[in-house]
C-alpha cells in the first residue's frame, strides 16, 4: 500500500472514531454532487433549525424565524468552483451563498469547505479560517462538509507544524483544527452533539 | 467555593456531600469510566516520556516568563493587539471593565476561562452594569445557578438533568423535560441569540505562543470560535503561566491534554488566533483585540524553588478525576475555584490561606493525582508543603505539636507505647482489638476495630530470632516501622523466617524510630526532619546491601521522602545529604526483595490453592511503582489469586488522616471491602501494616470471616 493510501485510511479510521462521516471522492464535482444529495436526502435541509422545535424564550425563538429556505454556503471556494456548486444548487432550488453569512446567524444547512491539510493520527481537518465568511460558515452550519485532498494528509500534528506556523505568521490569522462535530458532555457526562457548532461533520477524501 | 470558617464547619460540609446520593453515584460512575477511557487514549504511547518532555518544556518556559512575555507582547503589538499585564485579579477585572467602557460595550459573551473564574470577572462586569453570558454549556448552567465550578473541565458535573431542566424552564419560561439531548438543543438556541447581540467576546487561552503572538484555544463545543468571531471586541484573559515559547511546545501539550482530560485524542476544535482579523460587526471592518495577562502571584511562583512546578499545570482536571476523596465529596468541597489536587495548592497561592487552610488537610496522600498528572507535578508533596506553611504562619495545633514532640524523642515514644500496652487490658477484653475505647478516642471510629499493642514488641524479640548466618548471600538491615514493631511484630517475624531460609543476614538497628510520615502528614516539618535524621544515623548504609521494610508507606517515605527532606536541596547538613542518598538507594520493599532479589520459587512452598485477593497499597504501587512482584508472589506461594476491582484505589487508612476524617476514611474502606468481598476470596493479602490495620479492622467490625495478612505471612506459613 502506498504511503498516501495508508495515511488516507488512517485518517478515515480516526475521523470515524469521533463520528465524522468519511467518504472518498475522485473530483470536486463529485463532492458537489454529494453535498446536494445530503441536502436532498437528509433532514439537514429542513426549514427548522436544530433546537427550534423546543420551547424557547422569545428572543431565541425570534431568531428561528429568519431562515428563508434550504441554504448552502461555501465562502472559501475559488470563483469557478463556486460557480459550479452554485449552478447545481440552483438546479435543485437550494439557496447558495458565498458571503453575507451574518445575515443568517440563526443557522444555515450546509457549510462546504476545502481543508488545507488533514492530520491522520487524530482525523483532524486543518482549515485556514482567516476570512470571516468562511469561518462563520463552518460555525453556524448544521452540517459541515469538508473536502480533504489526500495529498495534504500527514500523519501527526507535528508534521503540520510548518504549515501552521506559516499560517500564523501571515497575520492576522485564524486557523482551525476541526475533529468531529461540536460536542459536549456537560450534563451528566452524557455525550451530546451539536451544542454550538455543526451537528455533523462529513469528510470527503479527495483523490488528487 | 470555600466559605467554611473552621475545620468543624468544613467537616459539616463534607458530611452533607456524603449524604448526596446523586453526587455519589455520578462521581463513582465518572471515576470508573475515566480510568478506562484514559487508558484507551494513551494506549501504545510512551506516556512517561511525554510527561517528562512536557515538564521540562514548561519548566524552561517558566524560568523565562518575563522574556516570553516581552516576546509575545512585541509580536502581538505589531499585529495590532493591545497587551495588558495585571498584577492582581482585581486589576485584570478593572482593565477589562475599562476596555468595555471605552468601546461602548453593553453585552458580553464568554467562553470558558478558569482564569476569569479566578478573578471573579463576571461579578465585576455585572457590577458595571454589563450583561455577561457564559456560553460553555456547563459554565452557563452554573452561572445561572450562581455557583462556582465543581470540576475544571466539567463545571456542572454535580448536577442532574432534572436540575438542569428546572433551570432551563425558568430561563425559557417554558416547561422543559429532563431529556439531555433536548436540553442541549435548547441551550444551542438560547445562546445563539446571545452571540448575535454581543459586542464583546471574552475567552481564556490554553496557550499564549510567544514566537507568533498566537492565542490557542482547545474546546469541544465550538463556543470559543463564536465568541472570538462574532462580537467586534475580543479580550483574551490568560495567566502568565500560559506563555509558551513555540508552536511545537503547544502541540506537545495538546498531544497529552485532551487525552488526560477526557480520554479524547484531541478536542473537537483547536483554534489558533493570531492578531485582530476581519470583523464585519466592526465599523472599520477589523476586530479590536486585547490580551490581558494575569500575574496574581505567578511571577513569584516561577521563582519559588519548591513550588514553581505548579505552573506546569495545563488544567486537564485529571488530578481530580482520580482522587478518591474528590470522588466522595465533589468539587465544591475539594477546591475553591481550582478543583482537585492542584486546586488544594493553587487556592493557597491565588486565594489565600483562609480559603486553603481546611482543604489542604483533606488529602490522604494516596499519590493517585501525581501518577496521572501530565505535568509530572509532585502534587501530594506540595499539598503537604502548603499545609506546613499554613501551620508555620498560623501556629501549630496542639495535637500535631504534641505528636511532633513525642516522635522526636524515640525513647519517650517507645516508653509511651509500652505503657499503653500495660493499661490497655480493660479495653481489649483479652482480644487483639481495642474494644471499649474511651469516648474521646472513639469518636467516629466505630467503622473499624482498632488493634491492641502487641504483647512483645519486635525489637524485644529480635535477638532471639536473628538468623545465624556465616557467609551471607546478602546483608539486610531491617526497618520495621512503628506498626510492625509494636502492633504486628508477627509480620516482621515472618519475613525474617524467609530471609533466614535464603541465607540472608539480618540486622535490626535498635535506634530506629517511626519513619516520620505521620508528622510530615500533619505539617510538622521540623519534627519530620529530626526523625528522618535520627533514622539515617541509626543505619549504616555502607554496612548492608539492602535496607528492607515491610511497610509500603515507610518504604516510599524512606526512599523518596528522605532525600527531599534531608537532601542537597534541603537546609540540612551537606554531609548528611550524601548519607541520605546512600540510605535511600538501599531501601527496598519486602515483595520486591523476595521476588526480584531472592527470586523465590514455587518449590519452596506448600501450595494449597487457597483463594486470595490483593490490595495494592498506594505507597507501593504508585509510591514505589511496584505492581507485579506481590501478585506473582501470591502464585509462587501456591495460592489462587483472584483480582479485585480497583485494587490500586486507597483503602482509606492514610495514617492520621483516618483519625481526622473518620467519615471519609470509613467510606473509602466500605468501597474497598465491597470490591474485595465480591471476589469470593478467603484471604486478603497486602504489603503494608497500615492498610492491614484498616482492612482487618473493617472486616472485624462487620463480622466478616475473611482473613487479612501481609504477603510475608502468607509466604512464611507455606514455607516447606
Ligand atoms: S494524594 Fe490522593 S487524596 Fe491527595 S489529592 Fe492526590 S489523589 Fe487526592
Ligand atoms: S495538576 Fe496535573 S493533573 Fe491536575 S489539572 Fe494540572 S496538569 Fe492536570
Amino acid at each position: 500500500m502506498s504511503e498516501k493510501a495508508r495515511l488516507a485510511d488512517l485518517m478515515a479510521e480516526k475521523a470515524g472514531l469521533v463520528s465524522a462521516i468519511v467518504s472518498r471522492v475522485k473530483s470536486l464535482d463529485e463532492a458537489y454532487a454529494y453535498t446536494l444529495d445530503i441536502c436532498d436526502k437528509k433532514e439537514a435541509c429542513q426549514l427548522l433549525m436544530a433546537g427550534c422545535e423546543a420551547g424557547l424564550s422569545a428572543p431565541a425563538d425570534e431568531l428561528c424565524d429568519g431562515k428563508p429556505s434550504k441554504l448552502i454556503a461555501a465562502p472559501g471556494l475559488a470563483p469557478d468552483q463556486a460557480a459550479a456548486l452554485g449552478a447545481l444548487c440552483q438546479a435543485r432550488s437550494v439557496h447558495f451563498i458565498i458571503q453575507g453569512l451574518r445575515q443568517h446567524l440563526a443557522g444555515i444547512d450546509i457549510g462546504f469547505t476545502v481543508a488545507e491539510a488533514g492530520i491522520a493520527e487524530t482525523g483532524t481537518c486543518v482549515l485556514d479560517s482567516k476570512g470571516e465568511e468562511l469561518r462563520l460558515a463552518t460555525m453556524i452550519c448544521e452540517v459541515h462538509i469538508c473536502v480533504v485532498p489526500v495529498s495534504t494528509i500527514r500523519e501527526t500534528s507535528f508534521e503540520a507544524e510548518g504549515l501552521l506556523r506559516a499560517l500564523c505568521k501571515d497575520a492576522p490569522g485564524y486557523v482551525a483544527f476541526i475533529t468531529g462535530a461540536s460536542r459536549t458532555a456537560d450534563i451528566e457526562r452524557v455525550l451530546a452533539i451539536g451544542v454550538h457548532g455543526p451537528l455533523e461533520l462529513h469528510i470527503l477524501l479527495l483523490e488528487d | 467555593m470555600q466559605n467554611a470558617r473552621d475545620l468543624k464547619e468544613y467537616k459539616g460540609e463534607l458530611s452533607g456531600a456524603l449524604g448526596n446520593d446523586f453526587l455519589r453515584t455520578a462521581m463513582d460512575n465518572f471515576a470508573m469510566a475515566y480510568r478506562v477511557s484514559r487508558a484507551k487514549a494513551f494506549a501504545g504511547m510512551d506516556v512517561e516520556g511525554l510527561v517528562q518532555e512536557i515538564a521540562r518544556g514548561k519548566d524552561q518556559a517558566m524560568a523565562h516568563m518575563d522574556e516570553l512575555f516581552e516576546e509575545f507582547k512585541q509580536n502581538a503589538e505589531r499585529m495590532g493587539i493591545t497587551v495588558h499585564l495585571a498584577k492582581t485579579g482585581q486589576e485584570a477585572n478593572e482593565i477589562i471593565g475599562r476596555i468595555a467602557e471605552k468601546a461602548g460595550v453593553k453585552r458580553i459573551v464568554k467562553s470558558k476561562s478558569m482564569t476569569a473564574e479566578e478573578t471573579l470577572l463576571n461579578h465585576h462586569l455585572e457590577d458595571l452594569g454589563l450583561d455577561v453570558v457564559e456560553t460553555d454549556l456547563g459554565e452557563w448552567i452554573i452561572q445561572l445557578r450562581h455557583e462556582g465550578p465543581t470540576h475544571m473541565v466539567m463545571p456542572a458535573i454535580h448536577l442532574s438533568r432534572y436540575q438542569v431542566a428546572d433551570l432551563f424552564s425558568d430561563v425559557t419560561g417554558v416547561k422543559q423535560e429532563g431529556d439531555i439531548q433536548k436540553l442541549v438543543k435548547v441551550a444551542r438556541r438560547e445562546l445563539r441569540a446571545k452571540y448575535v447581540q454581543a459586542d464583546m467576546g471574552i475567552s481564556g487561552g490554553n496557550f499564549a505562543i510567544a514566537e507568533t503572538g498566537t492565542i490557542a484555544l482547545c474546546t469541544n463545543e465550538g463556543n470559543a470560535r463564536l465568541v472570538t468571531t462574532l462580537p467586534r471586541v475580543h479580550v483574551a484573559l490568560v495567566g502568565l503561566d500560559k506563555l509558551t515559547p513555540t508552536i511545537t511546545d503547544a502541540l506537545r501539550v495538546i498531544k497529552a491534554l485532551p487525552r488526560n482530560a477526557t480520554g479524547q485524542a484531541i478536542t473537537s476544535y483547536v483554534t489558533w488566533i493570531t492578531g485582530p482579523g476581519e470583523c464585519q460587526a466592526s465599523p472599520d471592518g477589523k476586530k479590536e483585540m486585547h490580551v490581558v495577562f494575569l500575574d496574581n502571584g505567578r511571577r513569584a511562583l516561577a521563582k519559588d524553588p519548591v513550588f514553581s512546578q505548579v505552573l506546569r499545570c495545563v488544567r486537564c482536571g485529571a488530578c481530580a478525576n482520580v482522587c478518591p476523596v474528590y470522588r466522595l465529596v465533589g468539587g465544591h468541597q475539594y477546591g475553591h475555584i481550582y478543583i482537585g489536587a492542584i486546586g488544594l495548592i493553587l487556592t493557597y497561592f491565588y486565594h489565600g490561606r483562609e480559603k486553603a487552610k481546611n482543604l489542604v488537610q483533606n488529602c490522604i496522600n494516596c499519590g493517585a493525582c501525581k501518577a496521572v498528572c501530565v505535568g509530572g507535578i509532585d502534587l501530594p508533596r506540595l499539598i503537604k508543603e502548603v499545609h506546613a506553611r499554613i501551620q508555620d504562619e498560623e501556629g501549630h495545633p496542639l495535637q500535631s505539636q504534641l505528636l511532633g514532640m513525642v516522635l522526636k524523642n524515640r525513647k519517650m515514644f517507645h516508653t509511651l507505647l509500652r505503657s499503653a500496652r500495660a493499661v490497655q487490658k480493660p479495653v481489649t477484653g483479652g482480644t487483639p482489638y481495642l474494644r471499649h475505647l474511651p469516648m474521646i478516642f472513639a469518636r467516629g471510629q466505630d467503622f473499624r476495630a482498632l488493634p491492641a499493642i502487641a504483647e512483645k514488641a519486635f525489637r524485644d524479640q529480635f535477638e532471639s530470632i536473628k538468623p545465624k548466618v556465616s557467609s551471607p548471600k546478602y546483608r539486610v538491615a531491617l526497618f520495621s516501622g512503628c506498626v510492625q514493631d509494636f502492633v504486628y511484630p508477627e509480620q516482621a517475624v515472618a519475613a525474617v523466617k524467609i530471609l533466614a531460609k535464603h541465607n540472608v543476614s539480618v540486622d535490626y538497628p535498635m535506634d530506629q524510630s517511626c519513619c516520620g510520615l505521620p508528622v510530615q502528614m500533619m505539617g510538622e516539618r521540623e519534627a519530620s526532619r529530626s526523625v528522618a535524621a535520627q533514622n539515617v544515623a541509626a543505619f549504616d548504609p555502607a554496612g548492608c546491601d539492602y535496607i528492607l521494610t515491610l511497610c509500603a508507606s515507610c518504604a516510599s517515605h524512606l526512599k523518596h521522602g528522605y532525600p527531599d527532606i534531608l537532601g542537597p536541596d534541603s537546609k540540612a547538613d551537606p554531609k548528611l545529604a550524601k548519607r541520605v542518598q546512600q540510605f535511600a538507594d538501599r531501601v527496598i520493599d519486602f515483595s520486591s526483595f523476595v521476588h526480584d532479589v531472592l527470586k523465590v520459587e514455587p518449590g519452596e512452598f506448600r501450595a494449597d490453592g487457597k483463594k486470595a485477593t490483593y490490595h495494592a497499597p498506594c505507597h507501593l504501587c504508585r509510591g514505589l511503582g511496584v505492581t507485579e512482584a506481590p501478585r506473582e508472589l501470591i502464585h509462587t506461594g501456591g495460592l489462587t489469586y483472584l483480582p479485585a476491582e480497583e485494587e490500586d484505589v486507597c483503602c482509606g487508612f492514610g495514617g492520621t488522616y483516618s483519625m481526622k476524617f473518620p467519615e471519609l476514611s470509613a467510606e473509602l474502606l466500605k468501597k474497598k471491602l465491597a470490591n474485595v468481598e465480591k471476589t469470593g476470596a478467603e484471604l486478603l493479602l497486602t504489603d503494608c501494616p497500615g492498610c492491614i490495620m484498616q482492612l482487618r479492622g473493617g472486616l472485624e467490625a462487620k463480622g466478616s470471616g475473611m482473613q487479612v495478612q501481609h504477603v510475608a505471612e502468607a509466604l512464611a506459613e507455606r514455607l516447606k
